[in-house]
């Protein structure tokens, strides 16, 4: 039958993309890298940042943070990784790591949060929006990776945008399913006092939603710091960069520091983060 | 005397589910609730309530689960958006307000206390209490202020600091009560407020809520599924089934003219003796003398026996009433024609006069502790019948189950 003959081609879906990609290349490229910039800007100001700051005063904001938020044992934890991370020649790529994490979280969180509260409030757009969640969540990355490229063209900036892609559903999920959390008669309660719509998200809901948004913060740390890797393949530094390095000359020690240096940076967020968020 | 009307409820319709015209439709050609449900999905949460709240009363709306009471309730502030019908506040129709309107009144005229407390569990009891006045935009200093001052009328005004989950249940009822207290609303709206709370918790409650309606009254509508409560409470009851409303009443015209069956079940459990009072159930067919020279002993007699009499009730020329004479204390005089053959003489020892007011728990003793009927008083002391024993039992009776057919039995 003419119905299940699969031997050629009936639907050249990859010749349309191609095109797609082609034609927004050619016409467009000059608006995508206008799009760059606030990333770009945001980017460069944490690096210079965690540049000009001393190691020690970059590992004792860190303490701080550990010791106010997740108490001793995180603490000590996080001095000793810093410490390590810094014996092992990696300070600087770290530090260029956690510019690029900490610059693809705020802008996950900026765009994310008011994503979720709007798919909080309504049953349609939290259809609407769930696809594209999980198309972004499963997509491999090397998928949109060349359009990245031919668009943003290669770099740190391009990376973040990636990672920005990859790390952005967690955030989105959580703060969603935080606000549907809240008691219905909560709620009711609000309005029967005369609270707006903006009162009850200000006041009830997004206060009562806020250890989710932080576990979902939480999550996309730690998903921007699994793209790393990834990153680096287009030519975004950072830790990423030994790795890939070490996959390419076969030096599996250059790999494996690079690779420790992420799991304990990544360790150490996680634990500051769920600190916070079960304040 | 008119009351004024504060709330006034008319043809309101509350249909859920995806087809209410159609619904509708059914309903004016007679379909029940269930009939309903089958051929439309829909279902019928109130139909064709029509009622009036006077002002400073606790009207009490009953029902079981399922008879539309809470619904009807979140009508009243419009948190449930009615299908058809009006509903009014101090002659406004709340039903036709936009949004701003609807805002500022839930803010200035009720408040609302939940089943379920519903206190925010990221703010302090203070917090909670100040909840409507931080709605509304007073300022921090007023708002605490008020809100102590609410906390205060409950008696939690130690625990302002404390989050609402250290609080036992009746405790965080109190803060819920508080917050309803704290914007000085017109109109207060209990929703089962406090039928999560434990049997001496609750009569507590409810006996704080007299309190504070006795010091400022406040028009409060009190959704119940309990019928103690209610009576104990409500000034006037409305009694709901199916999403309609069967029966308005106070609560004494309720438990003594059930309009249906379904009223009637609901009485059933409940001890009249707490509601009824002796005026009530007193009925004047026992025999009266009327005192003229107080020579008419004889005569007296004459009546009783007549009449098939134990025991006469003698009043004045003003029906006042004065004592209560038997066959026997009167043939006591007439067989010693020496002493005066005064009617007086013949009074029975021991006899109190109930008023009333008085409720059938208070008589009881009384009734039951000797043979004669208790005569009952009005304020002007005039007699206005008596309760004998037998009495007393029949309308014991009347609520038990098998008894309900022949409830007329009293009054003949």
């Amino acid at each position: 039958m003419r119905i299940f003959n699969f031997d050629e081609q009936l639907i050249p879906l990859d010749e349309w993309v191609q095109t797609a990609v082609d034609w927004l290349v050619v016409n467009y490229r000059e608006f995508f890298q206008v799009l760059k910039i606030p990333v770009e800007i945001s980017l460069e100001g944490l690096e210079w940042l965690f540049g000009v700051l001393p190691p020690f005063v970059v590992i004792l904001l860190f303490a701080i943070a550990a010791w106010r938020y997740a108490g001793k044992r995180v603490t000590v934890f996080t001095v000793l990784s810093f410490l390590l991370v810094g014996y092992l020649g990696l300070w600087e790529d770290t530090m260029t790591t956690l510019a690029m994490v900490i610059c693809s979280v705020v802008f996950c969180a900026v765009v994310g949060i008011p994503l979720g509260i709007m798919a909080g409030r309504s049953d349609r757009f939290e259809m609407f929006l769930r696809p594209f969640l999980d198309a972004m969540q499963t997509t491999p990355a090397f998928v949109y990776l060349i359009p990245v490229v031919m668009l943003f063209s290669i770099g740190t900036v391009s990376g973040i945008l990636a990672t920005i892609v990859f790390a952005l559903p967690p955030i989105i999920r959580l703060t969603n399913l935080g606000l549907r959390q809240v008691h219905p008669e909560l709620v009711e309660a609000a309005v029967a006092f005369g609270a707006t719509p903006w009162q009850v998200l200000r006041k009830v809901q997004f206060p009562l939603a806020m250890p989710s948004v932080m576990a979902g913060l939480n999550q996309t740390i730690m998903m921007a710091l699994s793209m790393v890797v990834i990153a680096a393949l287009i030519g975004a530094g950072g830790l990423g960069n030994p790795v890939v390095q070490g996959l390419n000359t076969l030096e599996i020690g250059l790999a494996t520091i690079g690779g420790l240096s992420i799991v304990l940076l990544a360790m150490v967020l996680d634990r500051i983060t769920q600190g916070i968020a079960q304040k | 005397m008119t009351e004024e009307v504060k709330v006034s409820v008319k043809n309101l319709f509350k249909i859920f589910g995806p087809h209410p015209k159609k619904a509708m439709g059914l309903l004016e050609q007679g379909l029940d609730k269930d009939a309903i449900f089958e051929k439309t999905e829909t279902t019928i949460g109130v139909q064709k309530a029509s009622f009036e709240i006077f002002k400073g009363e606790i009207f009490v709306i009953m029902g079981l689960s399922g008879s539309g009471k809470s619904t009807m309730v979140r009508m009243l502030n419009r948190l449930i958006e009615p299908t058809s019908g009006q509903v009014f506040i101090d002659g406004e129709d709340i039903i036709s307000m936009d949004n701003d309107q609807l805002v500022k009144m839930r803010r200035k005229k009720m408040s609302m206390v939940f089943q379920s407390f519903a206190l925010m569990p990221h703010m302090t009891v203070l917090q909670n209490a100040a909840f409507g006045l931080e709605m509304d935009g007073f300022d921090k200093k007023t708002r605490e202020e008020r809100a102590l001052q609410a906390l205060e009328q409950v008696g939690l005004e130690a625990w302002a600091a404390s989050m609402p989950d250290e609080l036992s249940g009746g405790m965080q009822q109190r803060v819920g009560l508080a917050r309803g207290l704290a914007v000085d609303p017109d109109i207060l709206l209990m929703d089962e407020a406090f039928s999560a709370l434990d049997p001496l918790i609750r009569t507590e409650m409810q006996d704080e809520l007299l309190k504070l309606q006795a010091k400022a009254k406040r028009t409060i509508v009190f959704i119940s599924h309990d019928l103690d409560e209610a009576m104990r409470i409500g000034d006037r009851i409305a009694i709901m089934e199916g999403g309609s409303v069967i029966q308005v009443g106070t609560p004494d015209e309720i438990l003594q003219n059930p309009a249906d069956d379904y009223v009637r079940a609901f009485f059933r459990g409940v001890d009249p003796t707490n509601i009824l009072t002796a005026g009530d159930i007193s009925v004047d067919t026992q025999v009266t003398i009327v005192i003229t020279d107080g020579k008419n002993s004889r005569a007296a007699l004459q009546r009783l026996i007549k009449n098939d009499r134990n025991f006469g009730y003698v009043v004045d020329t003003t029906r006042k009433f004065q004592g209560v004479v038997s066959t026997d204390s009167l043939r006591e005089i007439i067989d010693h024609p020496d002493q005066p053959q005064l009617i007086a003489n013949a009074y029975l020892d021991g006899i109190v006069p109930a008023h009333v007011n008085d409720s059938m728990q208070d008589i009881l003793p009384e009734v039951a502790s000797h043979p004669w009927p208790l005569p009952i008083l009005n304020d002007a002391d005039e007699y206005i019948g008596a309760v004998s024993k037998n009495l007393f039992l029949r309308t014991l009776q009347r609520n038990e189950p098998e008894e309900s057919e022949e409830p007329e039995e009293m009054t003949t």
